[in-house]
């Protein structure tokens, strides 16, 4: 990592200045068992140099237990970790080159700010001067020179976290890692927090493993996602094809919202709401299967001359801005939401009926799951 | 000890006074029949034992017990031997029982409460099987020698001990504190002495407090052993001159205090640093 000069304040949507590539990180078929549970059960990555991936995942999935294993504190039953090609097997934990922020506060209490970001440094043996250079860079480029010299217990969480990544970057790390660094900060500090650590991501260009359970915090920070489950990974994409894509149904609810509405396998494709509709993904081609198709709220659309099928009332009207999400209680106590361009349903009253149709070319399904009309993904 | 009686009185004070009301009266009033019966407790045989030191042999009032302390005989080398039992004890102490509080913590937390069980051991057992059992396993150069009570010293000294790490450690979080300076580059030597220990300076500074206090005043085993260590050597020349021995407890009650009330007071100064340095 190059260093950014002496700025007298942070700017975060400065240019790159340096060209310095991240590592390239390849896990494969990590294995990690804790008595009967398996944490991690097979669980194969492979990042880019530079590149930013999230692991995402219900609690307990080993996200945790896989960053952990990438930073050496963690043994594994079977399964590789190389970075840049070179297996960490042997390389213990403070050999391993690779920053990490924590969930819970980790700043060292008997020291300052300062003192913190220079303990790499020193652990490298810089000399005094070069660390107090350094770390004063650090807290610059993390906003926090007017900090230097306080000590943890004087600073906000915010701050602290912040003093925690400019302590990770010190060491210039091959690979940063960040273990739902946010989740302990408010809702206002951690959207702007994560924003910062982006933007300071790709400018310092350093290969980043960031942990969190929150799926619109990892469509919104990652170069692609990786939705864990049960120690393995169920899908690897770009956030607007995962959002767009999901390659399962257990990503599709996981991330953003899902309506599950009944339908019938046909010969051609599934039969939802008096439509036939092409179907992707795994699950049954047998004719004649009840299963549940999966389609986002944008991807329903709304007529106001319902048909025969697909015909509902409004139940409820929720603004989001450039579009409002309706709810619709179609037939047999079946509720979905539709996304709609808000101007398009201003007059639009509640109670008022209307038609519901899937406007996707087609559709992914899954089993057949007793009432439940609709899922939200979990959003804290 | 009266630090130690005081300090749970500071912490009622604050919830009771921002309440205000009568309840907080009653406290108030319990606080000072407390305060005062304990003061009593102490002060009461101080004062005798002050009197009793400061009258000489035709009974008017003399400081020759306390300027003749330094010329007894056998004071001057049962104060060394202490203070150096004191110094070896420490040292040993620590270095046995720092890594091992830490490791248990760190890696086999599922065994705290098994330490927490033998670690009371020694209180509980008594002092003539202790010294039997060190006997066993002290290398043969110290047998004989009064270093051999240290090593009595230091299984006495190990529930205290064993405590205030172990409180000091539950005080702050050790595994992340530890990983984090790790991922930094920290091997473990300089892990613990730039992270773990300076973060259990109160810890460690009690149980060094305990620890000096223990040995400077233990009298059965080393009357036991047949050891002129300091307190014995009182207890041996009060039947030459008791108001000399008297004077020399006094002193060494005092000495202790101040010895309690300088650290302390050092702790003090660190932290009101800290706070100095917040408002810069
Ligand atoms: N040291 C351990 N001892 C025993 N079980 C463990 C240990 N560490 C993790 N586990 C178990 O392994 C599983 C995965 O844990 P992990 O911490 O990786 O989950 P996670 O995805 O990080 O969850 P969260 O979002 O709640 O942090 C969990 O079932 C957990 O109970
Ligand atoms: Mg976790």
């Amino acid at each position: 990592m190059k260093v950014l000069g002496n700025r007298a304040k942070a700017d975060w949507s400065a240019p790159l200045p340096a060209e310095r590539a991240g590592a390239s990180v390849r896990l494969s078929g990590l294995r990690r068992s804790f008595g009967p549970t398996k944490a991690l059960n097979g669980l194969s990555l492979d990042i880019a140099p530079g590149e930013l991936v999230a692991l995402l995942g219900p609690s307990g999935c080993g996200k945790t237990t896989a960053l952990r294993v990438l930073a050496g504190f963690e043994t594994l039953d079977a399964g590789h970790v190389l970075v840049d090609g070179q297996d960490l097997a042997g390389t213990p934990a403070q050999k391993r080159d690779m920053g990490m922020v924590f969930q819970s506060y980790s700043l060292f209490p008997n020291m300052d700010a300062v003192d913190n970001v220079a303990f790499g440094l020193r652990m490298r043996g810089h000399a005094a001067r070069a660390r107090r250079d350094k770390a004063g860079e650090l807290l610059d480029l993390v906003g926090l020179a007017v900090e230097a010299k306080k000590f943890p217990h004087q600073m906000s969480g915010g701050q602290q976290q912040r003093v925690a990544l400019a302590r990770a970057l010190a060491i210039e790390p091959r690979v940063l890692l960040l273990d739902e660094p946010l989740s302990a900060l408010d809702a206002k500090v951690r959207l702007q927090l994560r924003q910062q650590i982006r933007s300071l991501q790709q400018r310092l260009q350093t290969t980043t493993v960031f942990v969190t359970h929150d799926q619109e915090e990892a469509l919104s920070i990652a170069d692609r996602v990786c939705v864990m489950r049960d120690g393995r990974i169920e899908q690897v994409d770009a956030p607007a094809d995962l959002y767009a894509r999901p390659a399962t149904p257990f990503v599709a609810e996981f991330v953003g919202t899902m309506n599950r509405i009944p339908g019938v396998t046909e010969s051609g494709g599934v039969r939802v709401l008096g439509r036939l509709l092409a179907m992707r993904g795994e699950g049954t081609t047998n004719p004649g299967v009840p299963v549940d198709v999966l389609v986002r709220p944008e991807a329903l659309s709304l007529s106001d001359a319902p048909g025969s099928d697909g015909r509902g009332i409004v139940t409820n009207k929720t603004f989001l801005g450039a579009v409002t999400r309706v709810q619709v209680l179609v037939e047999d106590g079946l509720g979905v939401q539709v996304d709609q361009p808000s101007e398009e349903v201003a007059t639009l009253a509640l109670g008022a009926p209307v038609g519901v149709f899937i406007a996707a070319p087609d559709v992914l399904t899954a089993e057949r799951r007793a009432p439940a009309a609709f899922h939200e993904a979990p959003s804290n | 000890m009266v630090a130690l009686v005081a300090e749970p009185l500071d912490e009622l004070e604050v919830p009771a006074e921002e309440e205000g009301t009568g309840k907080h009266r009653r406290i108030r009033w319990w606080r000072g029949i407390v305060l005062f019966a304990v003061g009593a407790y102490f002060i009461i045989p101080f004062y005798a034992a002050l009197r009793f030191s400061l009258e000489g042999s035709n009974g008017k009032f003399t400081l020759s017990a306390f300027t003749s302390i330094p010329s007894q005989p056998g004071f001057g080398a049962a104060f060394a031997l202490s203070v150096r039992l004191a110094v070896i004890t420490t040292v040993i102490t620590m270095v046995l029982m720092v890594p091992t509080a830490v490791y248990v913590h760190l890696r086999v937390p599922r065994l705290r409460r098994l330490f927490d069980g033998i670690t009371v051991l020694p209180i509980v057992i008594p002092p003539v099987v202790l010294i039997v059992g060190v006997l066993q396993v002290a290398p043969t150069v110290l047998k004989g020698t009064p270093d051999l009570l240290a090593l009595v010293y230091v299984v006495l000294a190990m529930p205290f001990v064993y405590r205030s790490l172990d409180a000091g450690l539950r005080a702050i979080d050790l595994k992340t504190l530890v990983e984090a300076s790790r991922s930094l580059g920290g091997r473990w030597s300089s892990t613990l002495l730039r992270v773990v220990l300076p973060n259990l300076r109160a810890a460690l500074l009690s149980a060094t407090i305990l620890t000096v206090a223990l040995v400077l005043g233990e009298f059965t085993m080393a009357s036991l052993d047949q050891y002129q260590t300091f307190p014995v050597w009182i207890v041996n020349f009060e039947q030459d001159d008791a108001h000399v021995s008297t004077a020399v407890s006094l002193l060494a009650l005092v000495g202790t205090w101040l010895l309690l009330l300088l650290i302390t007071s050092f702790d003090r100064r660190q932290s009101r640093r800290w706070l100095r340095k917040e408002s810069r």
